[in-house]
């Protein structure tokens, strides 16, 4: 334990820089492992529900926009590949393409949520909604629909005519639907202000190939993100 | 900093409110975080006396049913989120992971410090729930109650999701602490046992707790929009909620009890001058019950509806827990047998707890049972169950804890005599008070109900008496320390014989806790220092006198 260091880069507490970098990444695995199981709760409900009314999830699931989740699954595979490449560049001290590098993260990471914002207004604008929301045409009493969405909203038609239960359970679809895409979009803003983040502290020069642990660290967190979708694409858009 | 000046100390280095508000130092979060609790405990134990006085008669004593309910339901929460789940691991935790460890601090000061913050903003959103409409839905928020009644629960509830996330970073701070910064010497065998149990409790908080967090998350958004998951009225499952709640606040039951019985095992030790009995299993039973503290929740919805083969699994996986908790008990039993036992506040304390978690620990093995169960199954036997278990063992462990390392926070001796008296009544009032609640459960008196049938009069009288001597010995107990902090004599560095690292850095410890370098040894080889009467305490033995001889001669002057 040597008292005193003078190295600016390391923390008072830590021996060397290996320790440091060492536990900064080990807290950041725990604390992907936390998250992994904070969207544990909605996976667990979606498979509670699928596995009662497969049938449901089935027909419910080509709601979906496929081309479009489609698409944000290569964007966010994009954005990982970026974020991963960026760490490398502040590995080799190329802190000029670290910026670029991020700079892309962070325009797929916008690009990803205006699709989503697309999908969601879609969504919105045909009543396309879970059973208790005001616009949503998958109520039990069809007579409670609001009469301007289903006259506008081209599902209406067919969705009149399925069975009280059969709609109800479509209406718990898109409750887990939108949680669960929700609650992803909410991780891909708090990532895009972290690699925002990331970007002006690289830019005033905050990094180097001794000192790099935020964007080793941002970039797994971007990972995480990336990974949970890849989970949700095929299990929400896929299974019809 | 680089001051060896021995007045100096982490207590009074820096001053000012700021100075403790914005500290990175873990031992005064540490004790930010016990002040913290002291306060919730005081406002949490006079919701607790409001209800043992409305009970004192049937009928309607002192407040409405309406009132009723939300005293009962704040009583549990803030015990449970403001008071117990961070007693022992955060405010004792902190106060003694790194330096135990060998450490200068936590592996994240920063995150340690925003944990606290928080803990406060949870308080906050607590606080606000109660002034702002109250909360009626009992601790657990069961849905569809939750979501119909028309009290603060989205206030409420954003409070224990932000508790949740301060408990998370403080286990995750706990966890890398404990893998990355051990210094040379100190292997996973070495460790304190007090570790070892804070760390399974890190490993309880960071995987269970996000789990709560999604749960309440899923509350709020039921509430506020209708989601229909939670809500049957939509086509959901309000039994989901059942799950998911349980499948954090079963494990939480052993964040609490997991530190307390880390707690015990230092005290045994150093209060008998014993080797501890059987290191490795109490190491092992911790991890044990760790492991198993995630697939028992069912147990607590065996008249939820749940298939009987599900509750039969949950029942004879929740058999097993008894067998890590008694390979404890036997250990602490075996250490003192034949030890020089010091009969100090903690002592006494850790005693209680031998007697406490018997009967709590016992008891629960009659509600795993399903047969029993479906009629204890919401009676007053099971308060009576989970209070000798959560009040009973864990905050009996925790006032221990706090008189023994109080020397060590803040530099004073405690008065030993008042110590030992207020803590003994404690123990004597809390007997009085839960022990006919188990009667009472067994003939059938339901819990939660402000109002109970005329032939269990007497026994509610007898509870709500002892609860009155509980209430006024704690004040007493905390009164005892308070006073200490101004007249209290000066302590030594170790004053009961520790052999763990904290009692080899002075009383108050400096601010970065060792001016030199510890010795990493057996943290419980007692031979390693012995009594002086000139320090009123312990003084470490040198080389020539670890000769068995020497070492024999000088104990038997001292």
């Amino acid at each position: 334990m040597s008292s005193d260091h003078h190295d600016p880069l390391l923390a008072h507490h830590f021996d060397d820089m290996e320790q440091q970098f060492d536990t900064n990444k080990f807290g950041m695995w725990v604390f992907l492992l936390t998250e992994i199981l904070f969207f544990s709760g909605l996976f667990v409900a979606y498979a509670v529900y699928r596995s009662n009314h497969s049938d449901v999830f089935e027909y419910a699931s080509q709601y979906l926009n496929t081309n479009l989740g489609a698409l944000n699954t290569i964007v966010l595979l994009l954005s990982s590949f970026t974020a991963a490449w960026a760490v490398r560049a502040a590995q080799l001290g190329q802190n000029g393409l670290v910026t670029k590098l991020l700079g892309v993260t962070v325009l797929c990471a916008f690009g990803f949520m205006a699709i989503k914002a697309e999908e969601y207004s879609h969504k919105y604008h045909e009543g396309l909604l879970w059973g208790g929301a005001e616009h949503s045409i998958f109520k039990v009493d069809t007579n409670t629909v609001d009469p301007a969405v289903a006259e506008h909203s081209e599902y209406w038609s067919e969705v009149k005519e399925l069975p009280p239960e059969f709609r109800r359970q479509i209406g718990i679809f898109f409750g887990i639907y939108f949680c669960l895409t929700g609650l992803h979009g909410i991780h891909v803003i708090i990532g895009i202000i972290v690699i925002l983040w990331l970007m002006r502290r690289n830019v005033r020069g905050d990094f180097s190939p001794q000192k790099y642990d935020a964007i080793d660290l941002g970039a797994l967190y971007w990972h995480l993100v990336d990974l949970i979708w890849i989970y949700l694409f095929p299990l929400l858009y896929l299974i019809s | 900093m680089t001051t060896t000046d021995p007045s100096v100390n982490y207590l009074n280095h820096e001053k000012g409110l700021r100075s403790w508000l914005m500290t990175l130092d873990h031992k005064r979060l540490g004790l930010m975080y016990m002040w913290s609790t002291f306060v919730a405990m005081l406002l949490g134990g006079s919701f607790a006396l409001a209800l043992r006085l409305e009970l004192f008669a049937p009928g309607q004593q002192i407040m409405s049913k309406d009132f009723y309910n939300h005293m009962f339901t704040l009583h549990g929460a803030v015990m449970i989120f403001l008071v117990i789940i961070p007693s022992i691991p955060a405010a004792l935790g902190n106060f003694v992971l790194p330096i135990m460890l060998g450490a200068k601090d936590v592996a994240f000061p920063k995150l340690n410090r925003f944990s606290y913050h928080l803990y406060l903003t949870g308080a906050v959103f607590l606080i606000a729930a109660i002034l702002t409409g109250g909360l009626d839905t009992g601790w657990t928020f069961y849905t569809p109650y939750s979501t119909s009644t028309d009290t603060s629960v989205i206030i409420a509830v954003m409070g224990a999701f932000i508790l949740g996330f301060s408990s998370i970073f403080t286990g995750l701070n706990f966890i890398a602490t404990i893998h990355k910064m051990r210094p040379p010497g100190m292997t996973w065998f070495r460790m304190p046992l007090l570790l070892w149990a804070l760390y399974a409790t890190s490993v309880i908080q960071i995987l269970a707790t996000p789990v709560l967090g999604i749960a309440l998350l899923m509350l709020i958004v039921e509430r506020v929009l209708g989601v229909g998951i939670l809500d049957p009225a939509l086509g959901g499952d309000p039994v989901l909620f059942q799950h998911l709640f349980w499948f954090y606040s079963h494990p939480a039951v052993y964040v609490m009890i997991l530190p307390a019985m880390g707690v015990l095992s230092e005290m045994f030790a150093v209060y008998s001058r014993k080797q501890i009995f059987g290191y490795r299993y109490i190491a092992y039973s911790s991890i044990s019950i760790a492991i198993v503290s995630f697939i028992v929740w069912g147990h607590h919805l065996y008249v939820s509806g749940q298939s009987t083969m599900v509750s039969v699994i949950f029942s004879a996986i929740t058999f097993t827990v008894a067998i890590p908790s008694a390979i404890k008990v036997f250990n602490w039993i075996a250490t003192m047998y034949k030890g020089s036992i010091n009969l100090t506040t903690g002592m006494i304390s850790a005693l209680a707890v031998i007697w406490l978690f018997g009967i709590g620990g016992l008891t629960g093995l009659w509600m795993a049972n399903l047969s029993t169960d479906m009629h204890l199954h919401d009676t007053y036997f099971v308060v009576s169950h989970f209070h000798f278990v959560m009040v009973g063992s864990a905050l009996f462990s925790y006032l221990g804890a706090v008189h023994h390392w109080w020397p060590k926070m803040f530099g004073v001796m405690y008065d030993e005599g008042k110590g030992r008296l207020w803590t003994i009544m404690t123990f004597i009032g809390f007997n009085i008070t839960f022990l006919p609640q188990f009667l009472l459960g067994t003939r059938g008196m339901p819990r939660r109900y402000f109002d109970y049938a005329p032939q269990f009069e007497f026994l509610n009288k007898v509870s709500t008496i002892g609860s009155m001597i509980v209430g006024l010995s704690i004040v007493m107990v905390f009164w005892n320390l308070l006073r200490s902090l101004k007249n209290g004599k000066k302590a030594p560095a170790n004053p009961w014989g520790g052999v763990t690292l904290e009692w080899q850095c002075a009383s108050p410890p400096s601010p970065h806790n060792f001016e030199d370098a510890p010795t990493v040894g057996d943290p419980y080889d007692m031979s390693q220092n012995r009594f002086v009467s000139d320090e009123e305490g312990y003084v470490p033995v040198t080389p020539s006198e670890n000769d068995p001889y020497v070492y024999q001669v000088k104990v038997e002057e001292a």
